[in-house]
């Protein structure tokens, strides 16, 4: 099992996302956006979640990082439609305070184990940042 | 590096807008001195974009935090800009690296601070400091754990 730590606007957590999927192993997803850098990260982060309630968390976050150029509200309803989800429901939920706290707590658990980049990956406990690499692959392998 | 329980030296620095910052401006309340570097070199970027997603956290314990590095007033300015952050950035730059030196963080060789993180009490004491290795990012975690270990009273 992995637990990643990334943000849904940040180009290298797309190339991660790519990496892991064609990996065989169960990922846990944690956001941690960094909207200095990324001023769209928390808005995604919330979409995300938002669908999640619906139960189509892994195919919004799967939509977004595949395709980080579109990343403005009309095209966040677009994909909502795509997935069928309930797009009043999904607009209520994303701008939602639980939301909200559900995505800032993923963040302050990633401050915690101390993530300061990402993607950042942990596998069992001990954190791989970066693009997953060789030696993320090595540990992968030699895992229990 | 300075120890803690030592008197943090003083200093007044001009920040990014050329406003005179001064470490006794903070008594009273505890301020983190976060040096570093050089502005936009690749591991400082990433260090104040994390420290500027933390802020809210810190601002919720009253807890002040600045940037020092030895770059110019209008280099801070430009690389304020560029990161998108509101952390005050102060330039030890004339005369070069002095309060970084007070600090015991002047590289000679590199002229250049290390990596430095000073705590500093609400009485003007250094209560923690850590130097980060070479090219790694200390964490907002390190800074978290000094402050929950050091409550002042």
């Amino acid at each position: 099992m992995v637990v990643e730590y990334a943000d849904l606007e940040c180009p290298y957590c797309a190339k991660a996302h790519l990496i892991l999927k064609a990996l065989p192993v169960t990922r846990v997803f944690r956001h941690f956006p960094v909207t200095s850098k990324h001023p769209r990260a928390r808005v995604l982060a919330a979409a995300a979640e938002a669908a999640g309630l619906q139960g189509r968390f892994w195919e919004m976050h799967d939509s977004l990082l595949e395709d980080q150029g579109h990343q403005d509200d009309p095209h966040l309803w677009q994909r909502a439609e795509a997935l069928g989800l309930d797009l009043e429901r999904f607009e209520r939920e994303r701008r939602s305070a639980g939301v909200a706290e559900r995505v800032e707590r993923d963040f302050r658990s990633g401050v915690r184990a101390g993530v300061t980049t990402t993607p950042t990956q942990f596998l069992a406990g001990e954190a791989h940042p970066g693009v997953p690499g060789a030696s993320f692959r090595a540990a992968l392998r030699s895992g229990p | 590096m300075i120890e803690p329980g030592s008197a943090a030296p003083d200093f007044t620095l001009p920040d990014q807008d050329g406003k005179q910052v001064a470490l006794a401006d903070f008594r009273g309340r505890r301020v983190v001195l976060v040096f570093y570097p050089s502005d936009f070199s690749p591991v400082c970027t990433d260090q104040l974009n994390l420290y500027q997603e933390v802020l809210p956290q810190f601002e919720e314990r009253g807890v002040a935090l600045v940037g020092i590095s030895v770059d110019g007033a209008f280099s801070h300015k430009a690389f304020q800009k560029q990161l998108n952050v509101t952390i005050p950035l102060l330039a030890d730059f004339h005369p070069k690296g002095e309060v970084a030196r007070a600090y015991g963080l002047y590289s000679e060789e590199y002229g250049v601070a290390g990596r430095g993180l000073v705590l500093v009490g609400p009485d003007g004491t250094v209560d923690w400091a850590y130097l980060s290795p070479p090219l790694e990012v200390p964490g907002a975690n390190l800074i978290f754990d000094a402050l929950d270990e050091r409550t002042p009273a």
